[in-house]
Formats: structure tokens, C-alpha cells, sequence
């Protein structure tokens, strides 16, 4: 059992590859939008 | 299986990174998200008998279909509505719940019955049978969305006590930003399945039923809850009571007896009311108040959807140094100040005014959605916030309702009596701001609670405080 001051630890590529499962979709989503976006102002 | 899924087989081990614990809420978030993107499938849906004998009318007529037995826009956008509604009933009822089971068998139940909607929804679609639409997305979708909603916002409180606006501001940034993804997938499968006799929206929604399966098991996989009194290092929590911030705790029962349970139920009712007619009618407002073209119009739409996700993590991260309720105050202050200006801006024709209001609207609308659980985290501890924020979700469910029917009736109104296009929506923008002012004036009554609210010490220790 972790005691009452557990540290925040670092589990970098565990950090990396969960962050990457959930940004690139985004990345895209929000690139994708912003695409579109740019047709309001031509 | 349902012993993995338990509560006590996701307590953290020593090492575990509190960090991975936004990622698995993301995963579900910017899954359930998808919902804000269903009117995707809203014109196909009302096209799919016609699309098999080619008799669609063409793109640039008005009608959607001429063909008997298809389907009516009206009737198909009660799908959303339906989900909309079983979203904030299963919140509400399923709070205690997803507090007892841990957010591992929470998210997986979300994960069944989202999907599972989904997938009943594609067999509606196939068979041509409405009601499986409305049982599939909008019953079993709707109570999916609404568990996988909260399922994951307490376990980020806790694991980030000091932080708690940032936590929630991300997890629930990504059911904004769901839409940017669900949008684009759901229109490029729909291509790719299409054929000369199909649409493609039966195989579409039946791969994002899988699709999303998977990522959101994967963020059922990945969470974890901190063990009974983690903290993190070097954290104090405040010792000064009477404040805005507490340390104890109230149950669910008891916050519902609270006076603030309802102020605070008035607060989100009316910044999402305000926020959420708005959003639904974008398009028509920008094409019909400065004469854009439906194409800009739907990046005006797609920029709205950005602000929406990004004013999610911003304003609910501003809260944890502005606090609660000067957050609140900056969004009713400043959104009715942008409403009455607003027909301003549509007189003189300034696009860049009109645009960049409604942007910084909208921003506030979705941080009103994350800023509201660190709220409820002040006042009624973290121990049961799971399930009252489930119950405060009701008025997500009835602003959903009265919103756009508020707008379209004022503008209706306005039509019938001959006030133009351009203006029809001035008192709309009045409605909303005075909407606003009350929002206002609930936030402000909201002090700490009584005494008498909160959990003994040792009830509160044996619920895991």
C-alpha cells in the first residue's frame, strides 16, 4: 500500500503513449475544424 | 471479470503516475462527446429510402426528402434530445453507484451501453425502424453518456486535491472536443461506406460503436484510484472552515437539502440555457443576421465547437486561483454584457465583433460544464461529489429542452410579427442576458454550508475521506 505521501512518480513512457492514444485524435479533430474554420473569413 | 472491474482492484500501486488518470478520463470524454456531433447524421438519416431509389432531391434544394416512409428531420432530432434527457436521469440516478463500484467498472458499464446504443441504432437503421434509433442512441446511448459522464470526475479530484479545476477542466474538455473527432469520422465513414444503394450510416454508426469500444476500454484499463488518504507530496489542505472550501463531507441525501444544491442547480440550468440555444442555432443566426454564406457559416460552427472544448480546461483552471464563484460571476457579468451587445454588432455589420462574442459565450458555456464539479467539490467535499454532481446534471438535461426551444419560439415570434431576418434575434439576445442576470444573482447567494450538512468524522473516515 502506498503510504499517505505518495510522490508523484514519473512513468514516462507509459505518460507518453497514453497522452499520444488521446492527443492525436484531437490534434487531428481540432486541425480538421480548423480547417474548416478558415472559410468564415474568405 | 467483475471482480477486476471492482473498485478494489484499481486502487494505485506505489509509483503510479496521478498524470495517467486525465488520459483514461479522456479517453472516455472524447468518446461520449461524440453526441455534440450527431446532427452529422441527421440529413442522412432522413434520406436513407431515397438514397436506395437515387430520388434525394438535389444539395441545394431545401427539401430532404420526397420519398414515403422516410424519415422527418423533426423526428430524427428527437434522437439527440432523447439522449440528451436519459443523459441527465442517468447521472442523476446512477451517482451513488459509480461511487460505490469505483470508476474501472463505471466506465465499462458506460462503455457497453454507449456502444451498445450505437450498435442497436445501426441494426434501427438497417431494419428502418425509428424506435430502435430512440431506444438505442437515445435510451441506452443517453443513460451510457450520462455514467461515463461522471465516471471518471471524482477519481481526478481526488487525485488531484490541489488542482481540482484542472482535473475536471480536462477530463470534461474532451467531451467538447469529442465533437471535433465524432464530426470528421462519422462523415468520412459515411463516404466510405456509401454506395449506390446506401448511404453508409448503418456500417458507420456500427464501426464507431467498435471504435469507440475500444478506447473507451482502454481508459477503463488505465484508471486508477489513489489509496484511502493518499495525498499529494508536499499538499496541505486548508485548514480555514466557514469559507467557500471545505475539508469534510456531505452525502448525497443531505446535499440535496442544502439550499446552495439549488442555487447552484439554477446557476448551470441558466448558463447552459443561455449558451446552449445559441449553439444549436450558429449557423442560421450568422447566416441570417450578416448574410454569410452556409459555408462560413459552418466554420463560425466549427470555431464555436473549439472554444467550447478550450473554455472547458481554461476557465475551470482559472477557477482553482480566481475560485468558484468569481469564476461564475465573470461568466454571467461578462455573458450579459456580449448578449446586449451582440444586435450591436449585427447593425453594423461587424463579423469580427459578432464572431469573437459568441467565441468567448460559448468558452464560458463549456466552462460553466467543468468548473461546476470543483464547485460542488468545495462545498460538499470529496467523498460523494460523484454523486452530486450526477444529481446537479438534471439541469444540463432540462436546459437541453428549454434552451433551443426558447430561441426558436422568441425567433418564430419575432418572424410572425414582421420584424426582419436581421433583427429577429435582438430579443432573444435580451432573453438571454436577463437569464443571465438571475444566474448571477443565484451564484451570489451561495455561502458555505451550515453546519449541521456535513458527516461526522467517523462516517466520513469509514466512507474513505
Amino acid at each position: 500500500m502506498a503510504s499517505r505521501d505518495t510522490p508523484i512518480t514519473s512513468n514516462t513512457p507509459a505518460l507518453v503513449v497514453a497522452w499520444l492514444f488521446v492527443g492525436i485524435p484531437l490534434l487531428w479533430g481540432v486541425l480538421d475544424t480548423l480547417r474548416n474554420a478558415i472559410k468564415l473569413f474568405q | 471479470m467483475a471482480a477486476f472491474l471492482d473498485r478494489s482492484h484499481s486502487v494505485a500501486r506505489p509509483g503510479f503516475s496521478r498524470w495517467l488518470v486525465p488520459p483514461a478520463a479522456l479517453c472516455i470524454h472524447l468518446c461520449i462527446g461524440q453526441a455534440y456531433a450527431w446532427s452529422v447524421f441527421n440529413k442522412p438519416l432522413a434520406q436513407l429510402l431515397c438514397s436506395m431509389q437515387h430520388a434525394c432531391p438535389p444539395a441545394t434544394s431545401k427539401a430532404i426528402s420526397d420519398t414515403p416512409g422516410d424519415w422527418s428531420i423533426a423526428s430524427v432530432t428527437w434522437i439527440f434530445s432523447i439522449a440528451i434527457i436519459f443523459l441527465g436521469l442517468a447521472a442523476a440516478f446512477a451517482g451513488k453507484w459509480v461511487e460505490r463500484v469505483g470508476p474501472r467498472m463505471s466506465m465499462f458499464a458506460a462503455a457497453l451501453l454507449f456502444c451498445g446504443g450505437l450498435v442497436i441504432s445501426s441494426i434501427g437503421v438497417w431494419t428502418h425502424q425509428l424506435w430502435l434509433l430512440y431506444l438505442g442512441y437515445g435510451v441506452v446511448g443517453g443513460c451510457g453518456l450520462g455514467i461515463a459522464y461522471i465516471s471518471p470526475v471524482s477519481t481526478l479530484i481526488k487525485w488531484f486535491p490541489d488542482r481540482p479545476g484542472l482535473a475536471t477542466g480536462t477530463a470534461i474538455m474532451g467531451f467538447g472536443g469529442g465533437a471535433l473527432i465524432g464530426a470528421p469520422l462519422a462523415v468520412g465513414l459515411m463516404h466510405y461506406y456509401s454506395t449506390p444503394t446506401s448511404n453508409g450510416v448503418a456500417p458507420t454508426m456500427l464501426t464507431m460503436g467498435i471504435l469507440y469500444f475500444i478506447w473507451m476500454l482502454v481508459g477503463s484499463l488505465i484508471v486508477r484510484v489513489p489509496p484511502v488518504g493518499w495525498k499529494p507530496a508536499g499538499y496541505v489542505a486548508p485548514t480555514t472552515e466557514g469559507r467557500m472550501i471545505t475539508t469534510r463531507n456531505v452525502l448525497l441525501e443531505q446535499a440535496l437539502r442544502t439550499p446552495q444544491f439549488y442555487l447552484l442547480w439554477l446557476v448551470l440550468f441558466l448558463n447552459v440555457t443561455a449558451g446552449i440555444g445559441v449553439l444549436g442555432q450558429a449557423s442560421l443566426m450568422i447566416q441570417e443576421i450578416l448574410g454569410v454564406s452556409a459555408v462560413a457559416a459552418a466554420g463560425f460552427v466549427g470555431l464555436m465547437s473549439i472554444f467550447n472544448m478550450g473554455g472547458r480546461i481554461f476557465w475551470a483552471s482559472m477557477s482553482d486561483f480566481m475560485g468558484r464563484k468569481t469564476t461564475y460571476v465573470i461568466f454571467f457579468v461578462l455573458g450579459i454584457i456580449l448578449y446586449v451587445l451582440v444586435p450591436t454588432f449585427g447593425h453594423i455589420h461587424s463579423t469580427v465583433l459578432f464572431v469573437i462574442a459568441f467565441l468567448i459565450i460559448i468558452s464560458m458555456y463549456g466552462g460553466g460544464f467543468s468548473t461546476i464539479p470543483a464547485y460542488l467539490r468545495d462545498l460538499y467535499g470529496t467523498v460523494n461529489v460523484g454523486a452530486i454532481h450526477g444529481a446537479i446534471l438534471t439541469a444540463w438535461s432540462a436546459a437541453g429542452l428549454v434552451g433551443p426551444q426558447l430561441l426558436t419560439y422568441i425567433r418564430q415570434y419575432e418572424l410572425s410579427h414582421g420584424v426582419a431576418k436581421t433583427d429577429a434575434y435582438n430579443v432573444t439576445m435580451y432573453v438571454m442576458a436577463g437569464l443571465l442576470v438571475i444566474g448571477l444573482i443565484c451564484n451570489l447567494a451561495v455561502r458555505a454550508l451550515n453546519e449541521r450538512y456535513y458527516m461526522s468524522p467517523a462516517a466520513a473516515a469509514e466512507a474513505g475521506a
